[in-house]
């Protein structure tokens, strides 16, 4: 077990430093001079120059390298080119942000998913499992710019012309908002996110449910007369649902970063419309930061995952 | 008249298969008394397995009970709706089952996967079931009761998990207990303790008890009554004792013929296989299912015999019983000549393959804390030092149990597995260790066949193209000329040449191996090693296998390396017999010696592990305590010490042992035993009664 968590460690540090070879690469390759986009088009050449020296730019690429490597480590991350400020805690400020919403969205998302997908598995090819199927499907089909602007239409301007208490329609949170206050802000886009993740984990629960009753074990249990509730939830779930686990965990990494669309369509201030106004800008600095916090965090996900599943999985725990 | 505990009349059970309903069991009426064991022999295909699960109102889905009764203790179970049979699961009908590993769970300790029975049906608390799960460890004799019932499935070994079921299956005392092949999966010395202890349970309490196996010799020794199914029929049925001593069904008989036996060897038999294979169930033969291939059928049989009642409590459906019963027809008891020649010796003839010393070693990580201690890397060792000659046209067995090592010895042969120090020559020049090293002439002259023949040929090449293969790229034929002998090669193992149309999946189990043998044979190799040739397929199917492979050894006299974890198997068709234990050779005979004392103790405890086909023969029960070792931590000494009924003492653990030599015989053994103190010890046989002479 212990040589199982060492050897995922080493792993995520290998990700971590082949990541900051191949951002730190690309930004080299770039066209143009950083120097010139940083001071204009109208400089002189001594002006450049001393640009130059002072970001390090004519040290050797290796060097330059490590240098970029160590101040990253050491949370020196720069000052943005476009926005003037320090990035570190602009970055950081969005990381609280998105990690709030994520864990919002997870919140609402997991158990119905499961919930959907169990159902789903235990009554196969049955009526209730089409209309899972197909209801879960149809509705990851449709892109969260739609999806999000439907729930607005619902939640927040349908519930107001009632006179009833409605969800803001837009989530730009105040700096420093607290996450009581935050939380009103953040259910449409939670709910928005759970549309595209439910599909993908209730059909996940639902494999992991069928594969797991075929199973002889299932019979046993069966056939020592123990009820049906008993058969499912001690014997069944436990092993159905650890690809599931998997699944969520590691979905939590995409849920950090990758929910560029939905911040843009409720201007929520996270990680995924940052870097967009980052490449925007052609800011270099901070697309570095906010690519390599992103792979972190996928990576942090993936090792939360296998550590899970090795705890849960008492094959591997005591293999 | 007391009511039978298990009461089937007449029971007919269908399963939907696209839109239709094909009939698995047809008319099957038996009953089981209290304290009675009733067994279900058959092959696969017929129809056991349904009636088990019908029996237990577990058919799935698309099964239904289409006509007749179950009764159990005069209670119709077929009134029973699921959540009635709840009550009867577990507490008055328990299933001993085929796969102990799959069949337990394998993310639940051991002692709650049995506590939850006892909470269940007896309302127990958790303490108290808890104490009566550790009682029911120790009852079926598992070690160290404590640490078992602490521990997951995959920590403990099979023989361990199947006591854990039986345990289970026992610990509500119930009226019926069905076993479902229970040691099939099993070692033949650890099915021998598991009888046993199903023996020892059962005695005393009167427990109903169904057995379902296809395994004749657990038949003979565990059952009284006994029921023959045959593509989903009862063909007869009868008590043991008859049934063994008088088959009336040519197809008991067939099957009896079938069967290899202990110390019979090809010299002395011809092992009779039943033509064809069992039907399928869409493709039942009108009149007698068993008609296709029966050799005594004529017109009457295409009328569908009924049940005759040959005596009280006897039953046979064949319209020939009668005759079958005087010995006018079928003459199942008369062995049949071998085809063989007198062996010659042994000295004159060139080894074609000589293995000396011969290790093979697989790295083994190390834990953290080995790493961190700097403690050297274990190494499971696989085959430890195992020399062997075969010589040209002969035939050597290796026997072993799982985790022996044969299978390892054969790849390293092979060169699939790289060997770690030793020497193989074939036809006296040394072979490069890996496959990759040798040349055409090399891979020509060295073949090989494989246990599970649907796994071994590829599933998208037609049988042509499987066959052509050897003889364009081995022997550089032309694809004309590949063509051609294809068919000869298809004539070769008795196999129409349509089939080299077809692709795998439509082809049987026993058509398979005939085809990968006839792969195998395709280069005319010097050497075929198999590796539990037989051991994927039936027992009527069995015997057909074992023939050709001797029919086609005898022809292109090519030798033979038999590997077969069954020692009937291998005592029939070899002429020299090596046993191996922990990747140890322990004894080296003669096929017919091997079966005379003295023997190694290992070679005597399996031999007194295997069940006779025979419910007279008496047999000396010899049991191996434990497990066989793990790999990673090798006894010193005797690799066999820590299991050896004729320990010495510290001598075996210390030193090890020397190889003797009997002089009459040749045979040579692995033990600190002298001959004589041995040939003493084991004067009685373990096997004695009619199988060894008869």
């Amino acid at each position: 077990m212990s040589r199982y968590l060492l050897r995922r460690f080493g792993f995520l540090l290998l990700t971590l430093l082949l990541t900051s070879l191949v951002v730190f690469t690309i930004t080299q390759w770039l066209p143009g001079d950083v120097c010139r986009v940083i001071l204009g088009r109208e400089v002189g050449e001594n002006a450049l120059d001393a640009c130059r020296q002072e970001l390090g730019l004519d040290r050797p690429l290796p060097f330059q390298y490590f240098t970029w490597l160590g101040r990253l480590l050491s949370g020196d991350w720069g000052v943005s080119f476009s926005t003037r400020s320090l990035i570190f805690p602009l970055v950081m400020d969005r990381l609280r942000n998105s990690l709030m919403l994520a864990l919002v969205t997870l919140v609402i998302s997991v158990p119905l998913a499961v919930s959907l997908g169990v159902i789903a598995g235990l009554n196969e090819n049955k009526p209730v499992d089409g209309t899972i199927s197909v209801f879960s499907l149809a509705v990851v089909g449709l892109p969260e710019f739609v999806t999000g602007i439907v729930l607005i239409q619902i939640f927040s301007f349908g519930l107001r012309q009632r006179g009833l208490p409605a969800l803001p329609a837009s989530s730009a949170l105040p700096p420093d908002a607290s996450f009581l206050e935050a939380l009103p802000m953040l259910i449409l886009p939670a709910l928005t996110g759970m549309l595209v993740l439910l599909a993908y984990v209730a059909r996940m629960t639902r494999a992991g449910v069928i594969e797991e009753l075929k199973r002889p074990y299932v019979r046993t249990a069966v056939l020592k007369g123990l009820p049906r509730g008993t058969v499912i939830f001690k014997h069944v779930l436990r092993n159905a649902l650890l690809p599931t686990i998997t699944v969520i965990a590691i979905s939590f990494g995409w849920l950090i970063s990758g929910l560029v669309v939905i911040e843009n369509v409720f201007n929520y201030p996270g990680l995924g419309r940052l870097l967009v106004f980052a490449i925007d800008r052609r800011d270099l600095p901070l697309i570095q930061a906010v690519t390599m916090l992103t792979v972190l965090g996928f990576a942090l996900a993936n090792l939360a995952a296998d550590l899970l599943y090795a705890l849960l999985n008492p094959q591997i725990r005591f293999g | 008249m007391i009511t039978p505990v298990l009461q089937i009349e007449n029971l007919t059970v269908a399963y939907r298969r696209g839109g239709e309903w094909l009939e698995a069991v047809r008319e099957v009426s038996f009953h089981v008394h209290a304290g009675e064991t009733f067994g279900l022999v058959g092959e696969s295909g017929s129809g056991k397995t349904t009636l088990v699960l019908a029996v237990m109102r577990y058919l799935g889905e698309n099964g239904v009970v289409k006509a007749g009764g179950i009764t159990l203790a005069g209670r119709d179970l077929l009134a029973l709706n699921p959540v009635e049979m709840e009550k009867i699961w577990g507490k008055q009908i328990a299933l001993v089952p085929q796969n102990p590993g799959s069949s337990l769970n394998p993310s639940m300790r051991i002692g709650e996967q049995l506590a939850e029975v006892l909470r269940h049906h007896f309302a127990m608390d958790a303490a108290e079931a808890n104490q009566h799960a550790l009682d029911w460890c120790e009852r079926v004799h598992l070690p160290d009761p404590d640490r078992v019932a602490n521990s997951y499935p995959h920590q403990v070994s099979a023989g361990m998990q199947q006591r854990v079921l039986i345990a289970t299956a026992l610990c509500t005392e119930p009226g019926l207990l069905i076993l479902d092949e229970p040691t099939s999966s099993l070692d033949v010395t650890t099915q021998a303790v598991i009888l046993d202890l199903v023996r020892e349970l059962i005695r005393g309490r009167q427990t109903a008890v169904l057995y379902v196996t296809h395994n004749l010799g657990v038949v003979a020794q565990v059952c009284d009554r006994v029921g023959v199914l045959y593509a989903g029929e009862f063909v007869e049925q009868a008590s043991a004792r008859e049934l063994f001593s008088q088959p009336l069904h040519p197809y008991t008989q067939g099957m009896l013929a079938s069967v290899p036996l202990l110390g019979k060897t090809k010299e002395r038999v011809h092992l009779r296989a039943i033509p064809g294979q069992i039907p399928p169930l869409g493709e039942l033969p009108g009149g007698c299912v068993f008609r296709p291939r029966c050799q005594l059928a004529v017109q009457i049989c295409e009328t569908r015999p009924p049940l005759y009642v040959s005596s009280p409590d006897r039953i046979v459906r064949c319209h020939r019983w009668a005759e079958i019963q005087k010995g006018q027809v079928g003459d199942w008891q008369l062995p049949a000549v071998s085809k063989m020649s007198e062996p010659a010796e042994d000295e004159h003839r060139r080894l074609v393959l000589n293995l000396d010393a011969l290790q093979v070693h697989y790295p083994r990580h190390r834990s953290l804390q080995e790493a961190l201690l700097r403690q050297p890397a274990r190494k499971v060792s696989a085959v430890r030092g195992v020399s062997l000659a075969i010589p040209q046209g002969r035939t050597v067995g290796l026997v072993g149990e799982s985790g022996s090592g044969k299978t390892s010895l054969a790849r390293a042969i092979m060169g699939l597995t790289v060997r770690s120090s030793g020497s193989i020559a074939l036809l006296e020049m040394p072979l490069p260790i890996s496959l990759s090293q040798r040349d055409l002439a090399t891979l020509r002259r060295l073949q090989m066949v494989f246990q599970n023949p649907e796994e071994a040929l590829n599933p998208y090449l037609t049988v042509g193209e499987t066959l052509r293969r050897p003889l364009i790229t081995l022997l550089g034929r032309s694809r004309a000329e590949a063509d051609r002998e294809v068919a000869d090669l298809l004539h070769a193992v008795r196999l129409p040449v349509s089939c080299a149309a077809r692709l795998p999946g439509q082809l049987s189990g026993g058509e398979l191996q005939r085809i990968a043998i006839a792969r195998a044979f395709a280069s005319n190799p010097v050497l075929l090693v198999c590796d539990e040739p037989v051991s994927a397929l039936d027992v009527s199917v069995q015997a057909a296998i074992l023939d050709l492979l001797l029919e086609l050894q005898v022809e292109s006299g090519s030798s033979l390396l038999l590997i077969s974890h069954d020692l009937a198997v291998v005592g029939y068709l070899a002429d020299k017999i090596a046993v191996i234990y922990l990747g140890h050779l322990m004894e080296v005979a003669q096929a017919t010696d091997l079966f005379r004392p003295p023997y190694h103790p290992y070679t005597e405890a399996l031999l007194s592990a295997i069940p006779l086909i025979d419910p007279t023969a008496g047999q000396r029960p010899i049991r191996l305590a434990g497990d066989i070792p793990s790999p990673t931590e090798m006894p010193s000494g005797c690799p066999f010490h820590t299991r050896c009924p004729r320990f010495l003492g510290e001598i075996c653990e210390k030193e090890t042992p020397p190889w003797r030599e009997v002089a009459t015989t040749g045979k040579r053994y692995y033990c600190h035993i002298p001959e004589d103190d041995l040939r003493a010890a084991q004067e009685r046989p373990p096997v004695f009664g009619r199988s060894l002479t008869r």
